[in-house]
């Protein structure tokens, strides 16, 4: 299927995690993530194994670590609230490198660091080696109710659309003199979230329109999912 | 005479907040014309549009496509009757890949497997995209989705295809590239333009709605000509442009 063509968290490659079925990877990855949840957080040898597996997966997949690494910066609010909880939990203390820390809270902050990074790296694997139509035929195929896999086909298909337009907005705005990052200038980024969101809103109707005059009722025929896969 | 193709007769029409858009529009389309559709902005081109497949009615008058009313109770075979390509590909195309964008409208007439596959890959063959069948659409350049979008409506072979601003936005090779396109299809169109050189270029025959009204109707050419009409109802020729000098192709279909 489909060539290597940039969506920002696809790493294109033919390694037989990349050809294993989507629903497949799924499972395997609510499996992981639902066996590193249920772990008791004292047993860090259980992590070390978590962790060796999975970078094992990711070496078999071919997808370079610093690929992964950089993509892991969505975990950063998660960090900071670990890195506040042995400070601010109450309990017995004790000292790390000469700061005094509370026990409880160092060790739930561990298991909050450990099972978050696990979750995060093991679903950025599972998005580096499938492509995110792959994702939606696996969801599909594992009986995800169908207006789901529709809300997030439309999602894939104009997160692109809606964000060069977003960028249209943010250069027009500098070109008139306006910095959206500056906090004076809050307000009217703020206008022009209000007008995006507004912009979108009448694209999906007129979306909607052209799908009932191509005689859309309701349903997304399964043949157009189908079509091509026996070609 | 023939059964027409299209035929609007006395439309009228106001949307719900009372404006009034269509003051009782006649109009007929015979098979295989190539018609342009001109008119100021607010002339009420997109309304008459809206109205041809029924996704506008309420108001006066009737809309007949080869014979059959658009009514609620046909108004699965009329969308199959007429295909609409709207301006913005973008809203035309909202699957996952071009085929499955083209097999949607087919699909939804109930057709399935290898008729299904003949049908998308005829379309793409006609508007020559038939090697980007498995691209996102996403990913293709605007005169490539616009074609795309051609593409989704003749799959489901409409008896006349209806092109909203066809030209608008397109670099000179893609704008020369969709009209060779139209030209080889053997199917009845009506163009909604403001590209006026275009029109002379596609359709040998124009009507000029505005104000809700149709206030010419006849051969591209003479309208084009007519200084008064064209003043009096906003229509300017490009600068550089004049029908009288312009060397045209030879007239085909």
């Amino acid at each position: 299927m489909g060539a290597g063509h940039g969506h920002r968290l696809h790493f294109h490659g033919h390694s037989p995690v990349h050809r294993a079925p989507a629903h497949v990877k799924l499972l395997v990855l609510l499996g992981f993530v639902l066996t590193v949840v249920a772990t008791p957080r004292e047993w860090y040898a259980a992590y070390a194994v978590f962790l060796v597996v999975l970078l094992g997966v990711i070496a078999v997949a071919r997808v370079p670590y610093g690929y992964l690494a950089k993509r892991m910066v969505v975990e950063v609010p998660f960090v900071v609230f670990a890195v506040l909880m042995p400070f601010v939990a109450t309990g017995p203390r004790t000292e790390v490198l000469g700061v005094s820390v509370s026990e409880a809270g160092l060790l739930a902050a561990w298991a909050l660091l450990a099972k978050g990074t696990l979750g995060v790296l093991a679903s950025l694997t599972l998005a580096a080696t499938t492509e995110p139509t792959a994702v939606l035929a696996g969801l599909q195929r594992l009986r995800m109710p169908e207006l789901l896999v529709q809300i997030m086909g439309f999602m894939i298909r104009y997160l692109d659309v809606v964000t060069s337009e977003m960028g249209r907005m943010m250069t027009s705005m500098r070109s008139r003199g306006c910095e959206p990052r500056s906090p004076r200038h809050w307000p009217a980024l703020a206008r022009s979230l209000g007008a995006l969101f507004i912009r979108s809103y009448e694209r999906g109707e007129r979306v909607h329109l052209a799908m009932v005059s191509r005689g859309y009722t309701g349903r997304l025929p399964e043949a157009v999912r189908t079509t091509g896969e026996s070609a | 005479m023939t059964t027409p193709v299209l035929d609007v007769h006395g439309l009228a029409y106001a949307y719900p907040d009372g404006h009034q858009a269509l003051f009782g529009v006649d109009l007929h389309v015979h098979r295989g014309e190539r018609v342009a559709l001109l008119g100021p902005n607010g002339a009420g081109k997109t309304t008459l549009v809206l109205h041809l497949n029924g996704i506008l009615t309420g108001g006066a008058g009737s809309v007949a496509v080869s014979g059959l009313p658009v009514t609620k109770a046909n108004l699965q075979e009329i969308r199959r009757r007429v295909g609409i390509v709207f301006q913005d590909p973008d809203d035309q195309l909202f699957m996952a890949s071009v085929r499955q964008d083209v097999a949607f409208g087919p699909a939804n007439l109930g057709l399935r497997g290898a008729e299904l596959d003949r049908r998308v890959m005829a379309a793409l063959d006609r508007v020559g995209m038939a090697d980007f069948a498995d691209r996102p659409p996403h990913h293709l350049s605007f005169g490539q989705r616009r074609r795309v979008a051609v593409a989704t409506v003749l799959a489901m072979e409409p008896e006349i295809l209806v092109l909203d601003e066809p030209s608008s936005n397109l670099d000179p090779a893609s704008r020369r590239e969709l009209a060779d396109i139209l030209r080889s299809l053997d199917v009845t169109v009506l163009m909604v333009t403001h590209d006026l050189p275009y029109a002379l270029e596609l359709c040998p025959r124009s009507v000029v709605l505005s104000g809700g009204a149709v206030v010419a109707d006849g051969p591209t050419y003479d309208v084009l000509t007519d200084d008064e009409l064209m003043r009096a109802n906003r229509l300017e020729l490009p600068f550089g442009f004049d029908p009288r000098t312009t060397r045209l192709a030879p007239p085909t279909g």
